[in-house]
């Protein structure tokens, strides 16, 4: 790099051109060094524009304080996926520092750089190599600023822990604080910066424990509930007990006699707010209200038939060969068709925000995984300029997808400017199911064939409303068409009677479910163990690897199922991660209870970060999909949502536990994948798999639950 | 209606003029700005809003203040001693049995009132004593693990 490669620019020479200029910046994230990154695609930088207020033209990712600690910006959050370890842990690794130095600001609208959102396990793949390209670079503007300090060639001076050193010389050194005081560094990125290689990692792929684990054990860590200004009232919101009820005739004369209570109404949207949220709640209670409840005969009984009569025309994804062709060669023909229900996200921390504004600028604290969206529709729902919302995201309390939706900050601000006053809305757990944007219930079609050899020679494949991703099949079929009606967030009106959403993974469980259930059901018919059946049928040689190592850590050995010893098997890939999971399992065929006794699961994720951060998500993956394998669905008459706390609707427990075992492999030099939902995705299909193997009994319905055991033994 | 209620609460006595009917949890968050007691479900299904009161666990989202009367409450804040975590505390960061943290104190807790009891519980005197403590995230294996080493 040559010095004309980058501006050594004095603060006092910049000019005011941004909505926010570069010294009130540099100001605003708390001086010292900052370094300024821009990406040469510049659809980050186009989204951030949208964004006024933030500086236009660079993103800030990286600052080295005079004290030499570097601050790593993003505007991506913490929810317990653990990014706030990995991230930090990217960073430090091409910054030489230690990891302890480096201190993580996210979700802060103000200080971040624009973020679409946290989902989709997209944190390590695409911002990933973003913030290594930024730090890669911020290394080495300081090793070029050092060979001027210390007037040592480049080729001599060696980055290690915070310090640039002379290699022949190590007590001739500078550190970064030293060096860059005062300065601001612009550098634009035309060639991609020269990351570390695997085999030079000493922070990257070593396991590190949580950072906001102390915190997190010492109850000092801040969710958004826990932020409380003064003047600050809690509300509470009167809701219509069913999703498209109307409100007939409303009486609060009962809540306004209680001391201290404030009471809104603006057309039908009436809240109560107090200092105290449990006066608050006392004073909804207190709320007489009568509603029109319009008629909707649709439950979760007649959903999937409804579902199928409303659903849109399919769009092909994915085709090969010929379908009649396929079947024309095939000696056993099998249709079958996949259902399940819907699932909420039910994260312990409800949907939380607290509005401030004062004047013409709002403060937002919201428990979200988009705090960029809801800067603007904040700004857009009070009528203020984006740059005027400042959005702060305190730890998440868990999110799943579901925090991608952020009424409850509308109602907040809404409520913060009709009393004047900083309001908290916290959901309670009725209005945390009630208002889920839930996992869709969804239908899967499967037509496919085996040849007299016990080759599948056609996949006829059609899901309704789970969505596209990764419908399309992996195995080695000559002929195959996946068409795809309806998506998880898109839904045609008169499709579901209330909202749908991302959920942990979205698409792919059920797809999942479907097409590792349609291939057991082709092995079993065919004679062949289902692992053998499924490496007949696949080439990629990541996967079978992948199979192999899950086999091995299993003790799988060979049988046709159903072999009676509970094993299952399920294989899936999740947006550049693959998933291979093995589980066994008990079945009382009297109760129709079903154990999961043991779970293996071996994951191809890439070059993992933090690999002890990995498989803590492989694990909780694999816990929370036990809950929609086997118990988890939502019951609903109509638009009225009939689980409304943890009593009905179950989550996994405890006692429900399997011994958990997980592999990572890494295959070749391939790129930090992501990681936090993948696993989740198999856990239908190789309980139902299990399940069969265990009893014969083949259940096409998530969840599985006793009653559905009980039927399917009935039928057997 | 308002009334004085004494405890003892993480060590030290307090004296609150407050209306006993309110439940523990609001008191303890807002009152008293404890917030590391949470909500989560408001009907005593979930375990986040666990505190140690007299030894036990309760959940204090439904416990009425008035019943702390002249006892020793101690919250997530109390735990830590002189500077120093708790054993259980301290499993729990080496453990990694934690994700969101939500949960995480109502846990703690919890199994602070198992270990008074029970020192030294078996893997399934945790399980089924925890049975009743949600955690979403999955931290399952991991915290009856970090239970098991604080009882060593």
């Amino acid at each position: 790099m040559n010095n004309d490669e980058y501006k050594d620019v004095e603060l006092n020479h910049l000019t005011s051109q941004f909505t926010l200029n570069r010294r009130e910046f540099v100001k605003l994230l708390g001086g010292g060094i900052v370094i300024f990154f821009t990406i040469g695609d510049s659809s980050v930088l186009l989204a951030q524009r949208q964004q006024r207020g933030y500086p236009a033209d660079f993103n800030a990712y990286l600052r080295i304080g005079e004290d030499g600690r570097v601050a790593c910006f993003t505007g991506k959050i913490e929810m317990g996926q653990g990014v706030i370890t990995s991230l930090a842990q990217m960073a430090a690794e091409e910054l030489n520092v230690s990891l302890g130095s480096v201190d993580m600001v996210m979700g802060d609208t103000e200080l971040c750089p624009w973020d679409m959102g946290t989902f989709g396990s997209r944190t390590t793949p695409v911002f990933g190599p973003v913030l290594r390209a930024a730090a890669a670079e911020a290394k080495a503007v300081l090793i070029e600023l050092a060979t001027e300090h210390l007037q040592i060639p480049k080729s001599r001076l060696q980055a290690e822990d915070g310090v640039v050193f002379d290699k022949n010389q190590r007590e001739n050194q500078v550190t970064y604080a030293q060096l860059a005081k005062g300065k601001i560094i612009e550098r634009r990125m035309d060639e991609k910066p020269a990351l570390k290689a695997k085999s030079e990692f000493t922070v990257i792929g070593k396991p590190v424990l949580r950072r906001d684990a102390l915190e997190k054990v010492t109850g000092e860590a801040k969710f958004t509930g826990d932020i409380r200004l003064p003047g600050m009232l809690y509300a509470r919101i009167l809701r219509p007990p069913a999703h498209g009820a109307s409100l007939k005739s409303v009486d609060v004369s009962e809540a306004e006699i209680i001391e201290g209570i404030q009471v809104v109404r603006e057309n039908d949207f009436i809240a109560v707010l107090h200092e105290y949220p449990d006066e608050a709640e006392k004073a909804l209670e207190k709320i007489n209200a009568q509603f029109d409840i319009p008629e909707n005969n649709v439950n979760d009984k007649t959903i999937f038939e409804h579902l199928l009569n409303v659903a849109p025309e399919g769009n092909v994804a994915d085709r090969g060969g010929s379908i009649e062709e396929g079947e024309k060669s095939a000696s056993f023909i099998f249709e079958e068709t996949y259902l399940n229900s819907y699932v909420a996200h039910a994260p312990i921390e409800t949907h939380t925000a607290v509005v401030q504004i004062e004047g013409d600028k709002a403060t937002v604290w919201a428990s979200t995984q988009t705090p960029f969206s809801v800067q603007s529709s904040i700004a857009r729902s009070l009528g203020i300029p984006s740059e005027n919302v400042r959005v702060i995201t305190p730890y998440v309390g868990g999110g799943f997808g579901g925090k991608t939706q952020n009424r409850q900050a509308e109602e907040a601000a809404r409520l913060a400017k009709l009393t004047g006053k900083p309001v908290q809305v916290a959901w309670s757990r009725a209005e945390e199911f009630f208002y889920d944007t839930f996992r869709p219930a969804a239908v899967v079609k499967i037509r496919s064939g085996i040849t007299d050899a016990g080759k599948i020679s056609f996949w006829d494949y059609c899901v309704f409303f789970a969505g596209e991703r990764e419908s399309q099949q992996f195995y080695d079929i000559p002929h195959h068409v996946t068409m795809v009606s309806g998506d998880w967030g898109r839904s045609t009106t008169g499709s579901h009677p209330f909202s749908t959403g991302a959920w942990r993974a979205p698409a792919v469980n059920t797809n999942t479910f479907a097409r590792e259930s349609q291939i057991d059901i082709m092995a079993s018919k065919a004679g062949i163990d289902p692992l053998e059946f499924r490496l007949k049928h696949l080439s990629d040689d990541r996967m079978r690897k992948l199979l192999d190592a899950a086999a091995e850590k299993f003790g799988w050995t060979p049988s046709k199922a159903p072999s009676g010893r509970g094993f299952g098997i399920a294989c899936a890939k999740y947006l550049g991660t693959y998933i291979a999971t093995m589980a066994e399992v008990d079945v009382n065929e009297q109760n129709g209870n079903v154990q999961v006794k043991r779970v293996v699961c071996a994951q191809d994720m890439g070059i993992a970060i933090n690999p002890e951060g990995a498989k803590i998500q492989i694990e909780g993956c694999i816990t929370m999909g036990l809950g929609y394998a086997l118990t988890e669905e939502m019951h609903f008459k109509g638009g009225e949502i009939l689980d409304l706390n943890f009593d009905s609707y179950k989550l996994p427990r405890f006692s429900w536990l399997p011994e958990i075992e997980t592999v990572l492999v890494e295959t070749g030099d391939v790129p930090p994948q992501g990681g936090g939902e993948p696993a989740i995705v198999n856990m239908g299909g190789v309980i139902a798999n299990a399940i069969f193997d265990a009893t014969g009994v083949r259940l096409y319905q998530l969840p599985m639950t006793p009653e559905r055991v009980i039927e399917g033994v009935r039928r057997k | 209606m308002k009334e004085t209620i004494n405890f003892i609460l993480n060590g030290k006595p307090i004296s609150l003029d407050v209306d006993g009917e309110r439940m523990l949890l609001w008191v303890l968050r807002t009152d008293l700005g404890l917030t590391g007691t949470k909500f989560g479900c408001g009907q005593y299904l979930c375990g986040a809003c666990t505190v140690i009161v007299d030894k036990r666990a309760v959940r204090s989202c439904g416990y009425p203040v008035r019943n702390v009367e002249g006892r020793e409450v101690i919250t997530i804040e109390g735990l830590a001693g002189n500077g120093e975590l708790h054993p259980l505390q301290k499993a729990f960061m080496e453990h990694d049995a934690l994700q969101c943290g939500f949960c995480t104190p109502g846990m703690i807790l919890n199994a602070y009132s198992l270990l008074l009891r029970n020192p030294h519980p078996s893997r399934e005197e945790i399980i089924s004593s925890m049975d009743n403590n949600l955690c979403r995230c999955g931290a399952h294996n991991r915290i009856v693990q970090a239970i098991q080493t604080a009882s060593e």
